[in-house]
């Protein structure tokens, strides 16, 4: 913010020394590990940046980083973030949570947040399941998985599309990467921050405790076979006809993005003239 | 020479009777007197039915009194809908287009005065003239409005309009004034009071909370409409901008209300303004800034509920849910304001409180004060601003480090050495989260701590006067109160007033002093289950004679209905 110049991090540097909760071998770890390789390779500065979530095992990690970070309620990091980027447009935002925090109890933030196109970056962490309450079904969740008291027959629900929805929402970037791929996700996260207006990265994050099949997403995920579009009905179809397991940017669009405040051309004094009979 | 007249207008959405009062009413500005309008409407969104009151008088007025003077009528097509708003008795008025049809019964019963004037038919006499115009005319004729004062409003008002309007407008006015020359004055304009020369504002409820919570320092406010409180929203976008700040529209409440937390996380003095559905909506992130200690101001411009209850009418009904609807043990600031022209103090002053004690504040005003238009005395910046305690960067940060006074230095984003998480989880010092039995206890203590240990000064309450007697009260009941109050005094009762402007934290040992002496109170509040009495029952020591007087909106409390309760302990 001086304008000194800024001391080289590097990727540790924006850890912090606070001992993640998660079960060992969740998906999430090598997740924070891509944020901070990513933060890292971005050059930015920890108290220029602000990693903001709601509730969830994913939704922990601001606390494992060293930058300001905000843990909210279930949901709503969309529109935290919102409102600290729009109040201070200068700061790096990224948001960061589940599927079960993003697309269901905060799906609405997250169809008007691709919609506004601030510029700030969320990343999903995908396990098709609500780690944090112990594995009840959420919006990813395939309709036949019965491995949950809540839902012992299957939801019987098609998944939520996240990506079409952001694409059809219009978000301006938009990836998927694998947790199991920490520097292809790092790229992935520092292509998203870089690009002007909404980026959306959803990782396929496994859950190892509720969802151990998903270990095999190792072997099913490939790289996407094509470049990234700007052309959203390409894009659209795409993803149409996508079966989850495509890596790499999908979407990069031109969106305008909000404009930041104007410099105050007013006064209180002048503001009160109009009350003034 | 009267201190006060009334005036109710009616008619379909076409009449205009709204343009009508607000003129009169700025005719009592430029005649330096003050006054207020209020205004009514059916259920339409647009056109239908509507009804414009004004009162003005020699002193601020804060109340639209008990019986009209005058109501008059340029159809009868709503006058069912209106007639428990527009009080008339045997001392009223009622002027009449006989074209209209028969004159109801509930006028009838009234025992007002009737007096026909041919509105409509005169109305066609003039070119370009319209029925509103004239019927200002007859009424400036019946007040016994000065001329010039007239003359002198509608080029105020419609000057702009061009010249050919303006003439138009002042011809109808001309003749209207002509068509009651029979009648005759029926009532006096009130003439002004000594004066001091100060500026008058012409203001709404809900442009005072925006005034005031831009003169607190908010420069970031989150936006979802809601009748009666879109209009802080709406006054707020323009001016926020011009103040170098934003306003963002959010897609809901749940939203609306973390955007603020956010844009106060990073530091700008953040605000959103709501009803009670949005406010519910709201409650559970209210919490999270309570227990990340992110200041945070919410504007509730009450109506009637619960649920979609009566949005264009006003209650006191949200007591309960501003006071008790967070979960969880939750200490934060409640306000009420009590006037038209005090929405911009206590929104200001809140601003202050939440900012000082960083934790979130509820400003309660609702649609009868939010709504109305008032001529008010400029109010007087208090000088309250947001001054956040913040980290100086000297010792190792630690976010929510268990201070004597309970608030802890805040870093914002940006500032280095400062990082740390906000965190609605309970915490340790460092902001770590922890479910230890040690630090919940001790956070819980920080955060009451902050309310308790602050000095609210002398703006906790308004009170006036002395005596065995007092009427406690708040918000926007205040004003009919005040008025009854005085009615007591002239029959030589004296009354206490106390009304409250700070809700919560609770003001237990002021209180004590507020009502030393009293022997009798009688609690007034716009609301059905007497959620304010309960309220004080629950915090504070009351006189072993309490009385009660409580009614539900949509119909405002009128001073009449206060002094009958307070003729029974003459
Ligand atoms: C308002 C509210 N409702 C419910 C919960 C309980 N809850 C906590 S986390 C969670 C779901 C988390 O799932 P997801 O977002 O997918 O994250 P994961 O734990 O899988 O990383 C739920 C339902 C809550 N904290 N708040
Ligand atoms: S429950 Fe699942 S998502 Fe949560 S920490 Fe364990 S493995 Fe990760």
């Amino acid at each position: 913010m001086d304008g000194a110049e800024a001391p080289i991090l590097n990727a540790k540097d924006f850890k912090s020394d606070y001992k993640p909760v998660w079960c060992p071998g969740c998906g999430d770890y090598s997740v924070l590990s891509s944020i901070t390789k990513a933060l890292a390779e971005l050059g930015v500065r920890r108290e220029d940046t602000a990693i903001i979530s709601g509730i969830g095992c994913s939704s922990r990690i601001p606390a494992y980083t060293s930058v300001y970070g905000f843990h909210g309620v279930h949901g709503r990091s969309l529109a935290l973030a919102t409102g600290l980027k729009l109040a201070r447009p200068e700061l790096t935002v990224l948001a960061t949570g589940g599927d079960g925090d993003g697309f269901s109890i905060g799906g609405n933030h997250f169809m008007h947040a691709c919609r506004r196109n601030v510029d700030i970056t969320y990343i999903v962490m995908d396990n098709q399941v609500y780690g944090m309450t112990k594995g009840q079904a959420s919006p990813t969740t395939h309709p036949d998985w019965e491995g949950s008291k809540l839902t012992p027959h299957g939801t019987g629900i098609n998944p939520f599309q996240p990506l079409a929805v952001a694409l059809a929402a219009g978000a301006n970037f938009i990836a998927r990467g694998f947790s199991g791929d920490p520097n292809g996700v790092a790229k992935l996260i520092v292509e998203a921050v870089q690009h002007p207006g909404f980026s959306f990265v959803q990782i396929l994050s496994p859950c190892v405790t509720f969802r151990p099949e998903q270990r095999d997403w190792k072997s099913m995920h490939r790289q996407a076979a094509v470049e990234a579009t700007s052309d959203p009905s390409r894009a659209g179809k795409r993803l149409m006809s996508d079966d989850g397991m495509n890596m790499g940017v999908l979407y990069v669009g031109q969106r305008p993005v909000p404009a930041s405040p104007e410099r105050p051309r007013a006064t209180l004094q002048d503001i009160e003239r109009s009350f003034v009979i | 020479m009267p201190l006060n007249v009334s005036v109710a207008l009616t008619g379909a959405g076409g009449a205009g009777v709204v343009t009508a009062g607000q003129i009169l009413l700025e005719a009592a500005a430029v005649a330096r007197l003050y006054g207020i309008m209020a205004r009514s409407s059916g259920p339409q969104i647009r056109g239908g039915e509507s009804a414009a009151f004004v009162r003005l008088g020699r002193h601020p007025v804060n109340n639209l009194g008990n019986a009209f003077d005058i109501h008059i009528a340029f159809d009868w097509l709503n006058v069912e809908r209106f007639a428990a708003e527009i009080p008339l008795d045997t001392h009223s008025v009622v002027v009449y287009d006989p074209s209209a049809g028969n004159v109801p019964e509930v006028i009838h019963h009234s025992g007002a005065r009737l007096i026909e004037v041919p509105l409509k038919d005169i109305t066609k006499e003039v070119p370009g003239g319209r029925v509103n115009m004239v019927g200002l005319g007859a009424l400036a004729t019946l007040l016994d409005l000065p001329e010039g004062t007239m003359a002198a409003t509608l080029e105020k008002v419609l000057g702009r309009k061009g010249a050919e309007a303006l003439a138009a407008s002042k011809a109808a006015v001309a003749a209207g004034r002509a068509a009651a020359k029979e009648i005759g004055a029926v009532r006096h304009f009130p003439t002004a009071g000594s004066d001091d020369g100060g500026d008058r504002w012409s203001i709404t409820g809900n442009a005072a909370a925006g005034m005031g919570a831009v003169r607190g320092g908010v420069r970031f406010v989150a936006a979802y409409p809601i009748t009666p409180a879109t209009e802080v929203l709406e006054w707020l976008a323009p001016n926020l901008e011009k103040l170098g700040g934003t306003l963002a529209q959010a897609e809901d409440e749940l939203a609306s209300i973390n955007m603020a937390i956010g844009g106060s996380f990073g530091g700008v003095p953040s605000l959103t303004a709501t009803s009670g559905p949005g406010l519910a909506l709201m409650m559970e992130s209210i919490g999270l800034a309570v227990a990340s200690e992110v200041p945070v101001v919410i504007v509730d411009v009450q109506r009637g509920g619960p649920s979609t209850g009566i949005p264009t009418k006003s209650e006191q009904s949200d007591l309960n849910i501003a006071v008790y609807g967070l979960h969880g043990d939750a200490p934060h600031i409640v306000t009420a304001a009590n006037s038209v022209s005090d929405c911009l103090f206590t929104t200001q002053w809140t601003v202050h409180l939440a900012e000082k004690l960083q934790t979130a504040a509820i400003v309660l005003s609702d649609q009868s004060l939010g709504q109305t238009r008032a001529i008010v005395d400029r109010p007087a910046d208090a000088g309250f601003t947001a001054a956040r305690k913040l980290y100086d960067g000297t010792e190792a940060y630690r976010r929510y480090a268990l201070t004597e006074s309970g608030v802890s230095p805040m870093a914002v984003p940006g500032q280095a050495g400062g990082e740390y998480v906000a965190d609605g989880l309970e915490h340790k010092p460092l902001g770590t989260p922890s479910s230890q039995t040690e630090d919940h206890q001790a956070q819980l203590d920080k955060r009451a701590r902050k309310l308790v240990l602050h000095e609210f000064g002398d703006h906790w309450a308004e009170i006036e006067g002395e005596g065995e007697v007092a009427v406690v009260t708040w918000g926007s009941s205040t004003g009919p109160s005040r008025e009854a109050i005085a009615m007591a005094a002239a029959d030589g009762m004296k009354v206490r007033l106390v009304s409250l402007r700070l809700l919560a934290p609770v003001q237990t040992r002021p209180f004590a002093e507020a009502l030393d002496g009293v022997s009798k109170v009688l609690v007034v509040e716009q609301s059905h289950s007497r959620q304010f009495y309960h309220y004080l029952r629950a915090h504070f020591d009351l006189p072993d004679t309490v009385r009660v007087f409580n009614q539900p909106g949509p119909l405002p409390i009128r001073p009449n209905q206060v002094y009958f309760n307070l003729r029974e302990w003459r």
